[in-house]
């Protein structure tokens, strides 16, 4: 708490000096400057490149003649409407060979059992499982578990094991080498949790560059960044397929308060921010473990998902928020369990919450009337306006803008279409301070090269490979923050060379399962490592 | 301007030819004759401290670990190379023995976080941010200690990796690279190509990324044109620390105006089977090794550089005090740190020990914390880098007072027994 008012003393230090420095005749000027360019108009031509590099992932070698012959404004209404696009069935059939990610984490814990599976079948606490295929990898799988669990004696057998991580070791950076479908058939045998990880980044890849509804899939990287989670937390491995999937993508034109709410019951999130553990500490008091109220979800939830760190919430806020979700839980997140609310925990005293009343006796509703709380508070309807501007207009988005989006979301009860609309209409996104005036996000830039060169992709792991190279690890952002929306986050050295061997080893396909026309897209690739490809 | 001379032609930098010098190296090398460098080293997975520095004075240590215990100091198979007649190194630590006795190497025990957590990921994420129970700080306490000056050099900080580490995310300019050899552009024409199109570039920020990013290349290619050769026979052990330190070595005798750098070593989780037959056989025993092993090789082959070098390493908690049924250990509560430099007070014990018994564990089952880790690392920025504004560093977190690890009037362990 200590710390929290010290940074955010500092803040305000900082926001005294940069108003200061606002006053000054020259920064006065910058700033009209800056206004100014958001009333300026672009061309026709200008405009139809700059939709395309904000609302999808880049142009690829034909879009602007199509976009133009069928209209802007009719493009942007399918893509706001992404259920009236169809599919390209290249993807579909694709993602297909993906079985991973359409199953429910039930499925897939048990298609790719985890080491805690594994485990529990070694030492006999869980039956083997019928069919004969997932039969054969539970055998040689909880062999080493078994192995790992009966003390060793000799350095012979130590050896014999080094031997056969050797194998291992060597066979999985072949893995690397294979295409989609073999790589996902040969985890699923050897390292069934990796598959499960390389399937969802593989597949993030492949809809970026492929998918024909292009603004659903900006929006599901810009929403699950918002409600960030990170893969390699324990359970967070197996569960983030489903959050993506069934939390995330079917929201991101909704409802914000049922995106809140699906993200607040899902095990994923869950699991990332400990409300799972988070137990009413009058119900603990009798049972033998030390456990009690966990504040982590409820600070970020107010924080980084709804009111944003000045929307006007205290610490006391905070606990109380704490106490009305004592209880939302998992059932056994190791074995891939669902959203289950513990009656048993739940705090049931009285809470104030932003200065509502929450009356005692209360369950699972106390929880659901947070999130009604948040999702209609004005300091949300600023906050997440602000951040759609500022990853789809400019760095610093204009004021009057984040205004009328605001206005929008409390009219339409927080309708994320309507504030898309009313960004997408707005002067200040068709204008020349918003043309070019981003920096490209790792995965915008990646994804944009491979759009732009019109690759033949049949493995997309070195993309992925090269976006962690370039900062932007997918799905591995340790910090409930997400990446920034800021440019300045990508502007570093190793992220700039990153960038520029990507484009060298795009332009002499010497990515594997990544081909370019070398006689047409040659040099456009190259070019792609040059400062003017950086920012769209 | 002499010294500059007879620095550049002692330094990798000679390959250069002081005509070709860009503006910022020659000022990085007038600044580097007195440099002071931290060398920050995380071990992730929460490694086991009680068995890496041994109380084989505490009854209680043995009674809790019947399976996986290193034995007293004796003639016993693995046993515990005694320091202080109540604590002993690991024996797969033996090439740290030397460091520690010329009392360049101090040990602080029983260190570790306020917050609670026994999550590997908050844990790490606290430890990386210096911000222990607030997880939405953005830098990392390792950028913070670097002063605001753009005009340093493009390599003043880097990490070891593929991904910049959270502890030097900020607003310092700060380099991740897997390795020294792999920071370049791939084709040679094409950096030239590249590098003349970021310099004519329109867009400020890019030009200035790019002409960083071009003047790390242009050092690092001076330094990859000789094969690096420790110095005093140091042999670096294969593996992951021990490339990462040859790195850091490489680029410090380079004097291309390293300031911090960050190393991490995993593996560290022993649920099950800790310890083998013996103690030389089993996974703490191979990471030991290579960890002991790494620092023993930096710290001969940076020989008298080392006045000017503190290496610190630190794991995100600690674990049981027992073992638990699997001949391992869980996560716990306090651990032990490291600390290794040419000024540390070493040859000795800091910090409270707080004991093994069941009435003095954290929670009935954990070493209790009785040092913040902010101290030692405060202590190190303030006392080795000669930062006295602690709460840039460290925000919300008041020192509680010396420890005593630079100084000759250092205090060492008290026990509580």
């Amino acid at each position: 708490m200590k710390t929290k008012k010290t940074l955010k003393t500092k803040a305000l230090r900082v926001t005294v000096a940069i108003l200061l420095l606002a006053l000054t005749p020259l920064a006065a000027k910058k700033a009209s400057d800056a206004a100014s360019k958001f009333k300026e108009k672009l061309n026709k031509q200008e405009q139809t490149e700059h939709v395309l590099s904000r609302l999808s992932f880049g142009t690829r070698p034909g879009d602007m003649e199509a976009v133009q012959k069928l209209g802007l404004k009719k493009w942007i209404d399918q893509q706001l409407n992404p259920q009236s696009i169809p599919e390209n069935p290249a993807l579909e059939a694709t993602l297909a060979k993906m079985p991973s990610l359409a199953m429910s984490t039930e499925a897939l814990v048990l298609n790719y059992p985890t080491p805690q599976v594994l485990t529990a079948v070694a030492i006999g606490r869980m039956k083997m499982p019928e069919d004969p295929q997932l039969k054969d990898t539970y055998e040689r799988l909880s062999q080493r578990y078994k192995a790992r669990i009966e003390r060793k004696k000799t350095k012979d057998e130590e050896e014999e094991e080094a031997a056969r991580k050797g194998i291992e070791d060597r066979l999985r950076r072949r893995v690397g080498a294979m295409s989609t479908e073999e790589r996902s058939e040969a985890l699923r045998k050897l390292a069934p949790q990796q598959a499960v990880a390389s399937e969802l980044t593989e597949a993030k890849i492949y809809r970026a560059v492929q998918s024909e509804r292009q603004l659903n899939e900006v929006l599901a990287d810009f929403w699950f960044n918002h409600f960030n989670v990170f893969l390699d937390k324990g359970a967070d491995k197996w569960l983030t397929t489903a959050y993506e999937r069934d939390a995330i993508r079917p929201h991101v034109l909704g409802r914000f308060s049922d995106m809140v709410r699906a993200t607040a019951q899902s095990p994923a999130m869950l699991f990332y921010l400990d409300n799972w553990t988070s137990v009413a500490p009058a119900a603990v008091r009798a049972r033998a473990r030390t456990r009690g109220i966990n504040e982590n979800y409820a600070r970020e939830l107010m924080e980084l998902h709804t009111l944003g760190v000045d929307g006007g919430y205290s610490q006391k806020d905070v606990q109380e928020v704490a106490r009305c979700f004592t209880g939302w839980t998992i059932d056994e997140p190791n074995r891939g369990g669902k959203f289950r609310f513990a009656e048993r925990v739940h705090d049931k005293g009285e809470k104030v919450v932003l200065g509502v009343t929450i009356p005692a006796g209360g369950g699972i509703e106390d929880g659901l009337k947070v999130i009604e709380i948040l999702s209609a508070h004005p300091s949300t309807a600023k906050f997440i306006s602000r951040k759609l501007a500022q990853r789809f207009v400019a760095d610093e988005p204009p004021a009057a803008l984040i205004d009328r989006m605001a206005n929008t979301y409390q009219k339409t009860s927080g309708d994320l279409k309507a504030v898309m609309k009313t960004m997408i209409e707005s002067r200040e996104f068709m204008s020349a301070g918003a043309y070019k005036s981003k920096m490209k996000s790792p995965l915008e830039m990646v994804a944009g090269a491979l759009r732009a060169t019109g690759a033949t992709l049949t493995n997309t792991l070195p993309a992925a490979q090269a976006i962690a190279q370039m900062g932007q690890p997918l799905y591995r952002k340790q910090e409930p923050t997400g990446y920034s929306n800021n440019g300045e986050e990508w502007l570093n050295s190793a992220g700039l060379l990153a960038r520029i061997n990507f484009s060298v080893a795009l332009s002499e396909n010497k990515l594997q399962g990544i081909r370019i026309d070398k006689d047409r897209y040659s040099t456009i690739a190259k070019n792609m490592g040059a400062p003017e490809w950086q920012r769209r | 301007m002499a010294s500059r001379r007879a620095f550049l032609k002692n330094s990798g930098l000679a390959i250069f030819g002081i005509g070709a010098s860009p503006m910022w190296l020659e000022r990085a090398v007038a600044a580097s004759t007195n440099k002071k460098i931290l060398v920050a080293i995380l071990q992730r997975g929460a490694a086991d401290g009680l068995n890496i520095v041994v109380p084989h004075g505490e009854k209680a240590y043995y009674a809790g670990r019947p399976g996986i215990a290193i034995p007293k100091p004796g003639n016993s198979e693995g046993a515990t190379l005694d320091l202080d007649g109540f604590f002993g190194l690991n024996p797969n630590l033996k090439s740290l023995l030397p460091i520690f006795n010329d009392k360049k190497l101090a040990i602080i025990e029983a260190c570790g976080s306020p917050d609670p957590t026994r999550s590997h990921f908050d844990a790490q994420d606290y430890m990386e941010s210096g911000t222990p129970g607030f997880k939405a700080t953005r830098d990392g306490w390792l950028n913070r200690t670097m002063s605001d000056d753009k005009t340093k050099s493009p390599i003043r900080a880097v990490s070891l990796g593929p991904v910049l580490a959270r502890t030097l995310r900020g607003p310092q300019a700060a380099v991740a690279m897997n390795s020294v050899r792999d920071f370049q552009v791939r084709d040679k024409m094409a950096g030239e190509d590249y590098m003349s199109r970021y310099a004519a570039s329109v867009d400020t920020q890019l030009k200035g990324t790019g002409k960083d990013t071009f003047e790390a290349i242009r050092i690092l290619e001076a330094l990859r044109k000789v094969e690096y050769v420790p110095a005093n026979g140091a042999v670096y052990p294969n593996g992951r620390l021990g490339s990462s330190l040859k790195q850091i070595a490489q680029m410090i005798k380079a004097n291309a105006g390293l300031e911090v750098a960050f190393a991490d070593l995993g593996g560290w989780d022993h649920h099950v089977n800790e310890v083998g037959a013996t103690p030389f056989i089993g996974p703490l025993a191979n990471l030991l090794r290579e960890f002991g092993d790494s620092l023993a090789a930096f710290y001969q082959d940076m020989g008298p550089r080392m006045d000017d070098i503190v290496v610190t390493t630190m794991s995100e908690f600690g674990r049981t005090a027992r073992e638990n049924g699997n001949r391992g250990t869980d996560h716990g509560h306090a651990n032990v740190m490291f600390t290794m430099g040419g000024a540390v007070a070493g040859g000795k014990i800091h910090g409270k020990w707080p004991g093994l018994e069941r009435e003095q564990l954290y929670e009935g089952r954990d070493l209790a914390v009785t040092t913040d880790f902010r101290e030692v690392l405060g202590e190190v920025v303030s006392g080795h880098l000669g930062q006295r504004d602690l709460s840039r560093v460290f925000p919300g977190f008041s020192p509680k007072g010396p420890l005593g690890l630079f100084g000759a009037n250092a205090a060492t362990t008290t026990k509580n027994s």
